[in-house]
């Protein structure tokens, strides 16, 4: 575990100064290093970049690479604590219409919102949570004792319905379909600093929530009845868990839009290299997940530079061949 | 990932039908039907191009049924029709004797009219200012007002030439046509980059020309402040609710030239995004920015 951690901790600071130095505008890296020095007080060191480079660095990329280590590692800790809820390996933070739910409101908030930018964040965030809980409603009142099965289901009828309601409020207005599209593969890129202060308390809290209930997450996989045996609530900590991860996606996706495939790929390729005990899985995904988004976003801006690729195409294209790959070459753990 | 699969295809789908429309995939010669002798007497235009196009030749009082993008002229019938989802019944409905359209994505629709007995006429986007006169004659032909249609097109050579001849410094200066707050733009492949080119302005976009098959690509920000473009054109306004303040606000932006110089513009983004008898107004609306621009640079 703690050789992992380790691991995991060096490579999000790589992945954090990498974000930092790579894009399509060269700014080399010892210049960014002598500019930050520069800025230090009371130490009189370093050199200043250029003032288009240091508004590249600091403007643009800064804040670009924070929000994505905060979503990708938010989004990974959430796809672990759905699959351990659920007890499914194909469990992930869109289980329960979150996604289906943003995207409405996304939708709602470009086709009706008159351009005014506040509101695209707050429709998406309503949308998922208002999603999500309708589906654990409607799951847990038909489901009583049978488990997460009528769960499951419940979400894929919100998601599927609000998925109709959005593509019809997108057909009536048609004009605004590339924005509502490059919405849903999305985009870490008009991520300004302010976008980061909103989402950071929520995902702060939702993290250290599902953090906190690691152990008892183990407990819940022996089964609900053994759980129950041993003292556990299980409803309980599967409505406080569920709830602090929908939360978490739910700021997440509100200002990047559907980032896909993070909260699968992560959560499982921990799994496979350091175990599946979610005291390791869920710290482990936090971790990783920022790294891997945030190597993702060096992807998407820099392969077709100097046009952009939305975020979510790299995150699949890059995440499933490899997690084929782990797949392969790892021993499979259940969840 | 499983939830988001379909909508996502669904949603490539219409995009690249969109993005099919606006760059106009088709050859942009505007001759997909033949057209027989009859003069059409109850015509329901699904472009908003060829609605902008019809009224600015006299045959406005043809229109029975325009589209619900047609917004200009005002007094455009407007309806609830989709251009680019037409429903065949929804237009029969209006009892058309032709039909203009704008898309490839309306196939579908085009053969159902056809095989309804209704003419069809498709002028998908033009990529040159020719082409562009190219379409009004043809609808000046077909409504027997060739002699309007002819005056229309000669009004707009001779306004754009004016425009052009008022801005003969853009030689030299780069500019960076903005179609949404997200970075998406376009190069000069596309019919309002030919505009720009006229002008000799350089393309912030054309580093990104083989990124978007359509011409539109959506450009990193980065390369956008790095590049240091003199005039900003934001064709996002309306939709979007960009202005010069927003864009000075943008993180970093407000280093650019365009910013610091008073180069930030906006335009009509239905203007832009048109190949109409308007296009004379965006070019108007360039030459005084270029002029503009200069002005400030020459102190």
């Amino acid at each position: 575990m703690s050789r992992w951690l380790l691991t995991a901790c060096i490579l999000l600071v790589a992945s954090l100064l990498a974000g930092l130095a790579v894009g399509p505008v060269h700014v080399s890296a010892l210049g960014i290093v002598e500019d930050a020095l520069s800025h230090l007080p009371f130490l009189d060191a370093g050199t200043r970049l250029p003032r288009v480079e240091e508004a590249i660095v600091w403007d643009l990329r800064a804040p670009r690479v924070l929000l994505g280590a905060l979503v990708g590692g938010m989004l990974a800790l959430s796809g672990g604590a759905y699959q351990a809820v659920f007890r499914n390996p194909l469990a992930d933070p869109y289980l329960l219409g979150a996604a289906a739910g943003a995207g409405l409101g996304a939708t709602l908030a470009i086709a009706y919102g008159h351009g005014d930018d506040g509101l695209r964040p707050l429709a998406a965030f309503a949308g998922a949570a208002v999603a999500a809980a309708a589906a654990y409603l409607l799951g847990a009142t038909a489901g009583v004792g049978r488990g997460t099965t009528t769960l499951l289901l419940a979400g894929v009828a919100i998601a599927s319905f609000l998925t109709a309601a959005q593509t019809f409020v997108l057909q009536r207005n048609s004009d605004t379909v590339r924005e509502v599209y490059s919405w849903i593969l999305g985009q870490l890129d008009t991520a300004g600093s302010g976008d980061i202060l909103l989402v950071a308390p929520y995902i702060a809290v939702s993290a250290a929530v599902i953090l906190a209930h690691r152990r008892l997450l183990d407990v819940l996989r022996i089964g609900d009845e053994e759980a129950s045996s041993l003292g556990v609530d299980v409803g309980r900590v599967r409505l406080i868990v569920l709830a602090a991860a929908t939360v978490g996606t739910a700021a997440a996706i509100s200002v990047c839009g559907l980032i896909g495939f993070v909260g699968i790929v992560v959560p499982h390729t921990v799994r496979l290299l350091a175990g599946a005990s979610y005291r390791v899985v869920l710290p482990l995904s936090l971790l990783f997940g920022a790294s891997f988004l945030v190597l993702a976003d060096i992807v998407s801006r820099t392969v077709v530079s100097p046009a952009e690729l939305p975020i979510g195409v790299v995150t699949a294209a890059v995440g499933a061949p490899f997690f084929a790959f782990v797949l392969r070459s790892g021993r499979w753990v259940g969840v | 990932m499983r939830s988001i699969g379909p909508r996502a295809l669904a949603l490539l789908t219409l995009a690249v039908a969109i993005a099919a429309l606006a760059a106009g995939c088709g050859n942009g010669d505007a001759t997909s039907f033949s057209i027989s002798a009859q003069t059409p007497r109850r015509i329901v235009s699904l472009s908003p191009t060829a609605t902008e196009d019809l009224f600015a030749i006299g045959a406005g009082d043809l229109v029975v049924a325009v589209d619900d993008q047609s917004s200009f002229p005002p007094q455009a019938p407007r309806t609830d029709l989709s251009g680019f989802q037409p429903n065949v019944e929804a237009i029969v409905s209006h009892r058309p004797d032709l039909v203009v359209m704008a898309g490839e994505g309306t196939r579908a629709a085009a053969r159902g009219l056809q095989e309804l007995g209704v003419r069809v006429l498709v002028q998908p986007a033009a990529r040159t200012l020719s082409q562009a006169y190219a379409q009004i004659r043809q609808l000046g032909g077909i409504t027997t007002h060739s002699t309007a249609a002819e005056r229309v097109v000669a009004r707009m050579r001779a306004r754009i030439a004016r425009a052009l001849r008022a801005a003969p410094l853009g030689r030299g200066l780069s500019f960076y046509h903005e179609l949404g707050p997200d970075y998406f733009s376009a190069d000069s492949n596309t019919f309002i980059g030919r505009i720009y080119a006229l002008f000799g302005l350089a393309n912030v976009a054309d580093a990104a020309a083989g990124a978007a098959g359509t011409g539109y690509p959506q450009l990193s920000a980065e390369h956008i402040l790095a590049a240091d473009p003199d005039l900003i054109v934001l064709a996002d306004a309306g939709c979007c609710g960009q202005s010069a303040a927003t864009v000075r606000h943008r993180p970093g932006w407000a280093g650019v030239a365009a910013v610091r110089r008073g180069g930030v513009v906006v335009v009509d983004e239905d203007v832009a995004s048109r190949w109409g008898p308007r296009i004379p107004l965006f070019a108007e609306e360039i030459a005084s920015a270029i002029r503009r621009v200069e002005g400030v640079r020459r102190g």
